[in-house]
This record gives C-alpha cells, structure tokens and sequence, in this order.
C-alpha cells in the first residue's frame, strides 16, 4: 500500500490522483500513525507554513511513526515542498521551531535578487548534482512547478541531489538512501511531474 | 539571470457550474463545459489555470466545488480558483475540492485583515489576492469590488503595496474597461506602475486581442503571468501557439 500522509496540512487530494495515474497499487490516504505500518511507500505531501506543519505531526504522533517506519525500517519516503523542509533541523517560517531532523539544514526564506520575484511561482528547471533513481539527467532538463517563500539551506552536500536558480541558487530536490524530497510539485507539474512520482513508486530500498 | 519562467494562463468564468464569458463584467455567454475546457488546455500546455466562480448561488457553489474536484483528478497542473471566497473556513473548502491557490478580492476591501489571517493559515504562496482596477471617465484610476460594480477609488498602486505588506503572494490584477474588448491589451501603464512597487509576482488579465499584447504585458507592463479568456474562447489561438509566439519574442516560457 503506498500511503500519503494527512496530517491537516495539504492538498492530499491531487497527489492521491497523480499517485493513481501511475500506480496500480492500492493507495491510501492515512490519519493515525498505526496505518503507515502497512506502507510500502510513504508520501508526506504539505502545503503550509513549517511552525503549523511540525506541530500537527507532533500534536498526531506521526513525527514518531514516521522515524519508524523511515528511519528504522527504512521504507522509501518522499516529501514534498513543506514535506521537504519539515525534514529539515529548523525552519524559520512563523518560528524558529525544530523539524523532524532527518537531513542536516535549516529552512530560510528566498531572497529576492534582481529581478526575482518572491515567492518564487512557476515553472523553472533543475540541475543535477548526482546519480539518483528519482531524478535522471533527460528529466532535470525539464520544467517542474514551483510555489515557496522559504526554502531548504541543506548542510549534508551529499543529500543534494538537485539545484534551481531564481535569482539566486537553491537546492530543489534531495535524496538520502530511501529519503527523497523535492521543493517543486511533482503532482502538478505535468507528464515530467508523473515521471518522477513513478521512479519513487518504482524505488525498492535494498 | 536565470528566474522562473512566464506563465501563460487561460481564465476560466463559471456561473452555475458552466463556463461563461463576460464583457466588462457584465453581459455574459455560455460557453460551454468546464471540465472539458480544462482538459483541453491541459493538453495545450496551459502553465497554470484561474477559475473565477460568479454565481451567487449557495447551488453555484457546490457546483464549482465539484467541477475544481473532477479538473483536479485528470489535470495534474496548478489551479487557482476564486470568486465569493469571504473566510478562512471558503479558503479551507476550496482547497480541500483541489485548489492549489486561492484567489480573493471583495473580501479584502471589506475586510483586509483576511489577507494576514489567510497568509498565516495557508502560507503567502497559497493566496492570490485580485485587484480590479477601472479608469472613470476624469481617466483616474481606482479600485472596485463586486465584479468591478462598486467604485471604492482608492489608488490601485498604494493598495497593491499595502496587499503585499499584508502578506499575499501574488497579485491578479484585472483592467475591468478592457475585460472581454479583445481589444487594446493590458494597460501597460498601471501595470509597470504597480510591478514596479511591488516585489509579489503580477499576473495581468484583461484586454488581450492580439498575441503581441502577451508580450508587451511581459516587456513593457513588468507581468510575471498573462492571463486571457476571450482569445482562447473566440479565436483558434491556443496555449500552444501563444507559447511558440512569446519564445520567439525572446520571452522565457515554457514550449514543450
């Protein structure tokens, strides 16, 4: 079963659909953190402010079913936008609060360089840094969707697995043995945003 | 410098759960289904697509819940929807049918502390705030609400400031004696007004007759997004061809 996680924060309903279109797995929608326990894949979707993010997952107890099922167990998990920066140490959105400290960093706001308009809305490219299941060299030459204020400074170099310029240089997507996250929307970005949904679907940790 | 690119946007106007066409935000045509229209324009390459609700109706509302929920379960592309959203609890709702945006405006002239309390619930990104401005007859520029029927007057570049200081993410900014004319485009000159006060994208929406007009909008007005309806409705213009015009106007935008 390939679960994505509401936790009161997001628009569950298009990554559910997005899921459906490239998976005849069973797909479910969970609240309580027992149900991850039949996952063999785990999304956390989110659109949100980081403080409200952290604390539901808190406030729900699926901050300690996820470092179970993810971290102990090592089941392919996949963030998405404040699924991505909730992984982080902190994030400075309507805080400073800690985050699930999965990936060493801290989530700041974009600054506006230039021309650069923030948030950064829109369709924009990746540049890879290095080999990953999720990401291949024909897919980061396209355009992926984004909508953030703030985003993921990472300190672990070698989680960063892509990079975007808005203005200024940011990393876009990241992945860590079975930990993948992107900051652009996979579920809204189109035939290339449903490519990388089936690549995480098609991942198997060893 | 390497930013994101332009978006081109079809607005979709729905009443009563069929998408209409108005003139100056008045006298309006059906002009057909919606969820087909999406569909269409999610083929085409649409980077984005806006769907403003005029019903009145609390039947008109359930109705465009339904239409957002079936275009968000085969069109895996950003939707913004607004039109009649007056609370948090709107904004709650029209995200759960499958939003990805929202979209307000009467609201926040009545009540413009909306702006700070839906930013802090949903985020900046999440809330696009929609400024109509309309030139009276002395040409002065000001701002209405009700669909452009209530002259408020106040100047649209201090109230775009005051919209960003408040916490919105982008600005929809329509030119209601242009909306449905097909004719002269955005004018240019509110728009560089305003992108050049604030530092929120801008989309501009209303006007449009020509393809030319998408890029003078871009070049000369300062949008981050065009928007348009009529061209789309009315003419064999489509996403498609639009985005191969603006690339070949040096515009960075998206042609694949």
């Amino acid at each position: 079963m390939i679960a994505i996680v509401d936790y009161g924060m997001s628009n569950m309903h298009s990554v559910l659909k997005a899921v459906e279109a490239v998976s005849y797995d069973r797909v479910a929608i969970t609240v309580s953190p027992g149900q991850l326990d039949d996952a063999t894949h785990i999304i956390l979707p989110g659109v949100g402010s980081f403080a409200q993010g952290i604390r539901n997952l808190r406030d729900r107890r699926i901050d300690e079913a996820l470092y179970r099922q993810v971290i102990k167990k090592g089941k392919p998990f996949m963030g998405i936008c404040l699924g991505m920066h909730l992984l982080a140490d902190n994030g400075d959105e309507h805080g400073p609060n800690s985050g699930l400290q999965w990936i060493k960093g801290r989530v700041i706001p974009l600054e506006a360089r230039g021309e650069s308009q923030i948030p950064h809305i829109g369709w924009n490219r990746l540049s890879l840094c290095k080999n990953s299941p999720l990401i291949d060299d024909s897919l980061s030459r396209k355009d992926f969707y984004f909508v953030h204020k703030y985003h993921f400074h990472c300190e672990d170099v070698d989680a960063v697995l892509t990079k975007t310029f808005h203005g200024a240089e940011f990393v876009s997507a990241i992945s860590k043995g079975n930990i993948f996250a992107t900051q652009f929307h996979p579920e809204k970005s189109q035939d290339n945003g449903l490519k990388i949904l089936k690549n995480f679907l098609e991942f198997n940790h060893p | 410098m390497i930013l994101a690119k332009k978006r081109l946007i079809p607005t979709l106007l729905l009443k009563d759960g069929r998408l209409v066409k108005t003139v100056r935000y008045d006298t309006f045509k059906d002009v057909g289904d919606p969820v087909r229209a999406a569909r269409v324009y999610d083929a085409q390459g649409a980077d984005e697509l806006i769907f403003l609700d005029i019903s009145a109706s609390r039947e008109g509302r359930s109705l465009l819940y339904n239409i957002i929920t079936r275009v968000a379960e085969e069109c895996f592309m950003p939707l913004t929807v607004g039109g009649g959203i007056r609370t948090v609890v709107d904004i709650k709702k029209t995200l759960r049918a499958g939003a990805d945006r929202v979209c307000i405006n009467t609201q926040t002239l009545l009540t413009p502390g909306i702006i700070n309390q839906a930013a802090e619930a949903f985020g900046a990104s999440t809330l696009v705030v929609s400024i109509d401005a309309k030139k009276n007859s002395q040409g002065a520029y000001g701002i209405t609400s009700y669909s452009g029927k209530k002259w408020i007057g106040r100047n649209p570049v201090d109230w775009a400031e005051e919209v960003e200081n408040r916490g919105a993410g982008e600005i929809f900014l329509s030119f209601v004696n242009r909306d449905g004319t097909m004719g002269k485009g955005y004018d240019n000159n509110l728009l560089r007004q305003i992108t050049d006060a604030v530092s929120i994208p801008v989309i501009a929406s209303g006007g449009v007759g020509r393809l030319d007009h998408f890029v003078s909008g871009i070049l000369e007005g300062g949008a981050s997004a065009v928007a348009a309806a009529s061209i789309f409705h009315f003419t064999d213009q489509s996403p498609i061809k639009v985005h191969a015009y603006m690339a070949d106007a040096g515009i960075e935008i998206r042609t694949e």
